[in-house]
C-alpha cells in the first residue's frame, strides 16, 4: 500500500523508515555511484531529510520499503534551487503551487508496478492539495521507467552522460495521465484515493464494505 | 460592493504596519462572504502574533486558556505544508470536543480550511478561512478557491516577515533573464504556445517559469503579474 508520511511521523513505522534509507543507500550510492552520504547504520540521508519533508512510500506486504519519493514545497530550501539551477535556465523555481520531488527510489526486489504506484500517489497529492506541478531531480535510468508507466516529465535540463546523466524535470496532473498510470500500477483509482484520504484523516470510504 | 482580490493584495503589499494585516483579513472575509479569516504566526524567536476577524472575546479566551495546546488545528498543521480541512483533523478527544463546542459558542463557524506556512528559521504560520455551512457547500468553496487562498496565505506571511521587529527585510527575489523574457512576450500579447516556441521550451516549462515569476512578484494571476512587472520596471514593453 501507499503511505504518506512526514519525516516526523516515520518513527511510527521503524521498519519501513529504516528499509527506505537503506534502499536509498543501495540505489544512489551502490548502483548509481552518486556522491551521497551514507551513515554508519548504512542509511542515506541528506540535509533535505531534516526539513520535515513528506515521503510517499510504497509499503510491501511484509511492512518493508518497496519504493519512495520525497516532497518539499519550493518556497523553502530545495535541491533544484540549491544545486541544479544551471539546469533550469537559471530560473529559481519557487511557488507554493510547485513542490519538489526528489530521491525517487525503488527497492531491488520490489514488485513491478511500484514506480507507477508512486506516480499515481504523486497525482493524488497534486489533485488533493491544489498543487500545480512537481519539479524533480532524477537519474538516467528513470527516464525509461517514467516513459514505460506513461508519466514522462518535461525535461528542463540535464548534465552528465550515460548512466551518470542527471536531469531536472516537471510533472503536472491530467486525469488521462492519471488513468494511464493507474492501469500500469494495477491499482484502482478508488483504492489510490482511499490510501490518500486515509493518510490525511478522511474516513476510508470503503470501510462499510469490510467486516464490522 | 465587495473589494476585489487584486485590490486587497495590493493594499496588503503596501501595508507599513501590522494593522494592514488586520485590514486585509476583514476585507477578505467580506470578499469571500465567510464567517472568518484568521492569520496566526509564531516568529523564529517564539513570539506569537495573530490577526483576523474572530471576536476579541474568543481571542482573549483562547489565550487565557492556552488553547494553543488543545486546538486540533494547530496540532494538525504544525510542521506540515499541505492545506488542511478541519474535518480531516482528529476531534475525538474530550478536550477537543469541548474546545470546538466553546469555539462555536463564541461565533467560530463549523467549517475550516487552514494553510500551514513554514518560513525561514523555524517561523511558522497558519492562515485560516472559517465559515458556517454544509459539508457540501464547504467542499465546493475550498475546491474553487484553494489556490487563491494558498497565494493569499503566502502574501500574509511575506508581509508578517517584513514587519517582524528587528528583521532586515529580504531583498525581493529578482526575476531571472528567462522569466523576464517569458513575461515580456506575454505582455506584448504572445499566446503561451508562441512564447514557448520562441523560447524553445515546452508549454509546461513555460507555465512553471510564469508561476515562479507570479510568486516572486506577489501577484494573484498572470495578468496581475504582468501589470506589476511593468509597473516596477522589471520588464519594458
Amino acid at each position: 500500500m501507499i503511505r504518506y508520511l512526514y519525516a516526523n511521523q516515520l518513527h511510527q513505522f521503524p521498519k519501513l523508515a529504516r528499509s527506505m534509507f537503506l534502499d536509498r543507500a543501495d540505489q544512489f550510492k551502490e548502483r548509481l555511484g552518486w556522491e551521497v552520504a551514507v551513515d554508519r547504520a548504512g542509511e542515506e540521508r541528506d540535509d533535505y531529510d531534516d526539513q520535515n519533508p513528506l515521503y510517499v512510500i510504497w509499503e510491501k506486504p511484509c511492512g518493508g520499503h518497496g519504493g519512495s519519493m520525497r516532497l518539499l514545497p519550493t518556497v523553502g530550501r530545495t535541491m533544484v534551487n540549491d544545486h541544479f539551477i544551471h539546469l533550469t535556465d537559471g530560473v529559481r523555481i519557487e511557488s507554493p503551487l510547485i513542490w519538489e520531488c526528489t530521491r525517487f527510489c525503488l527497492a531491488r526486489d520490489t514488485a513491478p508496478g511500484t514506480a507507477a504506484a508512486l506516480m499515481l500517489a504523486g497525482g493524488e497529492v497534486l489533485r488533493g492539495f491544489g498543487v500545480e506541478h512537481f519539479v524533480g531531480v532524477f537519474d538516467a535510468r528513470m527516464v525509461r521507467i517514467y516513459r514505460h508507466i506513461g508519466a514522462s516529465p518535461d525535461i528542463l535540463g540535464s548534465q552528465g552522460e550515460g548512466r551518470d546523466r542527471i536531469s531536472v524535470g516537471l510533472w503536472n496532473f491530467s486525469p488521462e495521465a492519471q488513468a494511464r498510470v493507474a492501469a500500469r500500477a494495477g491499482i484502482s483509482p478508488d483504492m489510490s484515493r482511499m490510501w490518500f484520504e486515509h493518510a490525511f484523516g478522511q474516513e476510508p470510504r470503503l470501510r462499510k464494505n469490510r467486516a464490522a | 460592493m465587495t473589494p476585489s482580490l487584486d485590490g486587497i493584495l495590493q493594499q496588503l503589499e503596501c501595508a507599513e504596519a501590522l494593522e494592514g494585516l488586520q485590514t486585509a483579513s476583514v476585507a477578505l472575509r467580506d470578499h469571500y462572504n465567510v464567517a472568518h479569516i484568521v492569520y496566526h504566526w509564531v516568529s523564529s524567536s517564539g513570539q506569537q502574533y495573530g490577526c483576523g476577524t474572530y471576536s476579541p472575546e474568543w481571542v482573549a479566551r483562547y489565550v487565557e486558556q492556552a488553547y494553543l495546546r488543545v486546538d486540533p488545528v494547530v496540532a494538525g498543521c504544525y510542521q506540515k505544508f499541505h492545506p488542511v480541512d478541519w474535518k480531516r483533523l482528529d476531534w475525538s478527544s474530550k478536550a477537543s470536543r469541548a474546545f470546538q463546542k466553546e469555539a462555536i459558542e463564541y461565533g467560530v463557524g463549523n467549517q475550516g480550511f487552514s494553510i500551514p506556512i513554514r518560513g525561514p528559521n523555524g517561523q511558522f504560520a497558519l492562515f485560516t478561512v472559517n465559515n458556517d455551512c454544509s459539508d457540501e457547500d464547504w467542499a465546493n468553496f475550498t475546491e474553487t478557491h484553494r489556490q487563491h487562498l494558498i497565494i493569499l496565505s503566502h502574501a500574509f506571511n511575506q508581509k508578517a516577515l517584513e514587519l517582524e521587529p528587528g528583521r532586515t527585510p529580504l531583498a525581493a527575489q529578482a526575476l531571472s533573464p528567462r522569466e523576464i523574457d517569458a513575461m515580456t512576450l506575454i505582455a506584448v500579447g504572445y499566446s503561451r504556445a508562441q512564447v514557448a516556441v520562441t523560447l524553445s521550451i515546452s508549454e509546461n516549462t513555460l507555465r512553471v517559469y510564469i508561476e515562479s515569476a507570479r510568486h516572486k512578484l506577489g501577484a494573484l494571476n498572470t495578468t496581475h503579474a504582468v501589470a506589476k512587472a511593468i509597473a516596477r520596471g522589471v520588464i519594458v514593453v
